[in-house]
């Protein structure tokens, strides 16, 4: 057995069945997230939201998932057929290809890669390509005005992004998802850079288009924008993707700054629970805050969110950023 | 054996997908092809041991720059017949620059490959695997090549600049929010407490008079229903 | 050197294998169960019920080309800056210093496109 696991084809074997234990819990979270996200704005709303379906609902995502299932895939007259079904795919690929690198626990990363954090920058940076070839490849207007100002709008906050990982690597010294996490043993890293975390976790609501930002779908303007042509599961596809980024920025924001798969004091009763159950919780708090946001505020409009990227994250995650190197500089605490 | 393979499995679809840039007729589709090509270069980068560079080159070309080159080919109705015409003048000289860079790079890597001590020579060497690229590069940038470090900002400098000499236009009839005018305007609107049952009167706040209420003007627009 | 950093690369190979056949069969099962029935109407884009007036593939405002190239800029800035934050115990202070230099020739270029009004959308 040891024998069959070195050769190639065992090693293959092995990361299939480890990509497939990680996307398949994904998967289904996503599916979740859908339910778990109507229930707390009906619960924030006084409502109770999708209730037949199963107990308290539970098996809503599923029938969602048939009916789109068994839909009729409208590509508009006008489109390009290729690019037209390849965005949606882009997007849902994109945001799985990015959890390779997710160290859920020490050393449980299936790609334990030194360039971990430009790894999930660059994903997130392609993001912005689903959403362009989909505008584009509609042909219609406002699925490309949506696109437009999407593209805008997430690679404006990218920036501000950069600057705010950048500003955690001074005080971690590698580019190493797990390594980011174990620097934050004594202490996360949200409450030195309290000021760059509240910019980050701004910053993927608009990277990932969602309330009080998602501008590119606003549904009462652009009758919900770059995939306003979308039917059937490429559509579901588009969903599916939009709520596994946001799932997966939350591991972000929890690698980044929340310690990752470490528990809040590392004395006896925490460090009972494992870690990957700490990382889950972590992301199931950012979730629930992702979602509070958007039951709490009105969406911006377009030139206030252009102004608030370019000219006051973007401005003050740069000053911050020096001000964190000179300050761990001065003190000596850099990572040697 | 494999990361043989693997080399010129991605170098033939580079360069199959670099010839796809140039021949294929709709620009959207060479762009793209353009970043089939990018990735690529990308996993080359990854094969000769640079982590780094793969994930820079994917993260500037192809997450900016192959945008902007998407924004401007899907939007900017070029007809590209008419800059296809020039090909086969061009094509001539073309040809002979092709030719020249490419006896230049045989001149250099035949020189590299005669001289075995080069990589002693070398200014920055090697530092090996247990040093990470990034770390690697970033002890010898700022420090060593500090000159080519503050010219590369110069240059991002210049750049910024012209684009926006380049692209920004003032024009008339917009009207922008000025945040600083709204939070210090004053006297128009005021929040005042005011006890409750107390008469406005009383307080001595004046309201501002009351302009002479005009009869309701009824009008009938006959264009006004329409959206457009 | 380059034998186990592809071995560390290859998992993401399997992933890009499984989320594609994933999406492909999302899209592909959805198109043989259901029934398609296409008509031209159907298949008209959506405009609110008008027909379409025009191309949608026109020119569009300069400003997202100008957001595009300042975003590319910004982009190299921050490529610049991961090597340094890597590194920076290593470099002592002519390091940092030299850094910040180049930080401060992109804030006179930002403080330019400020005053210029190019950051602001009406």
């Amino acid at each position: 057995m040891d024998g069959f696991l070195s050769t190639p084809i065992g090693i293959l074997a092995i990361t299939i069945a480890q990509t497939l234990a990680l996307l398949v819990p994904v998967l289904i979270a996503v599916a979740y997230l859908t339910l778990a996200e109507r229930k707390v704005l009906a619960a924030m709303q006084l409502r109770k939201g999708p209730n037949v379906v199963g107990p308290f609902g539970l098996l809503q995502p599923f029938a969602d998932a048939l009916k789109m299932l068994m839909k009729e895939t409208i590509v508009p007259s006008g489109a390009n057929r290729f690019l037209f079904i390849l965005a949606p795919m882009l997007l849902f690929m994109l945001a799985m290809l990015a959890w390779a690198v997710i160290p859920v626990n020490d050393g449980w990363a299936i790609a334990d890669i030194n360039v971990g954090v430009l790894y999930l920058f660059a994903i997130s940076s392609l993001g912005v390509y689903g959403i362009i070839i989909a505008g584009w490849a509609s042909n219609s207007k406002y699925a490309f005005l949506g696109a437009l100002r999407s593209a805008a709008q997430m690679v404006s906050y990218e920036v501000s992004m950069g600057f705010v990982i950048v500003t955690v690597l001074l005080c971690v010294g590698s580019l190493n998802l797990s390594e980011v996490v174990r620097a934050q043993q004594n202490v996360w890293f949200f409450i030195p850079l309290f000021p760059m975390f509240v910019i980050f976790f701004i910053s993927i609501l608009a990277e990932t288009n969602r309330a009080p930002f998602d501008l590119p779908e606003g549904e009462s303007e652009l009758v919900a924008g770059f995939f306003v042509e979308y039917s059937s599961m490429t559509f579901a596809l588009f969903f599916l993707g939009e709520y596994a980024n946001m799932i997966l920025m939350s591991a972000l924001t929890t690698i980044l700054f929340l310690g990752g798969w470490l528990p809040p004091v590392a004395v006896e009763p925490f460090t009972w629970i494992p870690g990957p159950i700490w990382f889950a919780l972590k992301i199931c708090l950012c979730l629930f805050v992702f979602i509070w946001v958007r039951a709490t505020f009105p969406r911006y409009r377009y030139d206030q969110l252009m102004r608030l990227g370019w000219k006051v994250f973007l401005p003050f995650s740069l000053v911050w950023l020096v001000i964190t190197a000179a300050v761990l500089k001065l003190t000596g605490w850099l990572p040697a | 054996m494999i990361a043989a393979l693997a080399f010129y499995l991605f170098a033939a679809i580079l360069i199959a997908s670099a010839v796809m840039v140039v021949t294929a007729r709709n620009p959207v589709h060479s762009v793209l092809f353009l970043i089939l090509a990018f990735f690529n270069a990308a996993a080359l980068f990854l094969i000769a041991g640079a982590e780094f560079l793969a994930m820079i080159l994917v993260i500037v070309y192809v997450g900016a720059v192959a945008v902007l080159f998407l924004f401007v080919v899907m939007m900017l109705d070029i007809d590209f017949a008419r800059l296809r015409e020039g090909f086969q003048r061009y094509a001539p000289i073309g040809a002979i620059i092709g030719g020249i860079l490419f006896l230049e790079l045989l001149l250099v890597l035949s020189g590299w490959s005669f001289a075995d001590q080069a990589d002693d020579l070398r200014l920055s060497p090697n530092p090996g695997a247990s040093v990470t690229n990034a770390a690697a590069l970033g002890r010898i940038l700022y420090t060593d090549y500090v000159y080519l470090f503050q010219l590369a900002g110069l240059i991002l400098l210049v750049a910024m600049i012209g684009a926006i000499v380049l692209t920004h236009r003032e024009r008339a009839g917009t009207k922008r929010q000025d945040i600083a005018v709204q939070v210090a305007r004053s006297g128009s609107v005021v929040l005042e407490e005011v006890p409750v049952g107390a008469g406005i009167k009383a307080l001595g706040i004046r309201r501002p008079p009351e302009p002479e209420a005009e009869p309701p003007k009824v009008t009938h627009d006959a264009h006004h229903g329409g959206h457009h | 050197m380059t034998q186990p950093l592809l071995a560390e690369y290859f998992p993401i190979l399997v992933f890009l294998a499984i989320a594609g056949g994933i999406a492909l069969a999302m899209v592909g099962g959805s198109l043989l169960l259901a029934r398609q029935k296409p008509n031209a109407e159907k298949l008209s884009a959506y405009e609110c019920g008008f027909e379409p007036f025009d191309d949608t593939r026109r020119r569009f405002d300069v400003r997202f080309y100008l957001v595009a190239i300042l975003f590319i800029i910004f982009d190299l800035e921050v490529a610049f800056l991961f090597p340094w934050a890597v590194s920076l115990g290593g470099i002592g202070w002519f390091g940092f210093l030299s850094m910040i230099a180049f930080l401060g020739v992109l804030t006179v270029g930002f403080i330019y496109e400020w005053r210029k009004g190019a950051l602001d959308w009406e």
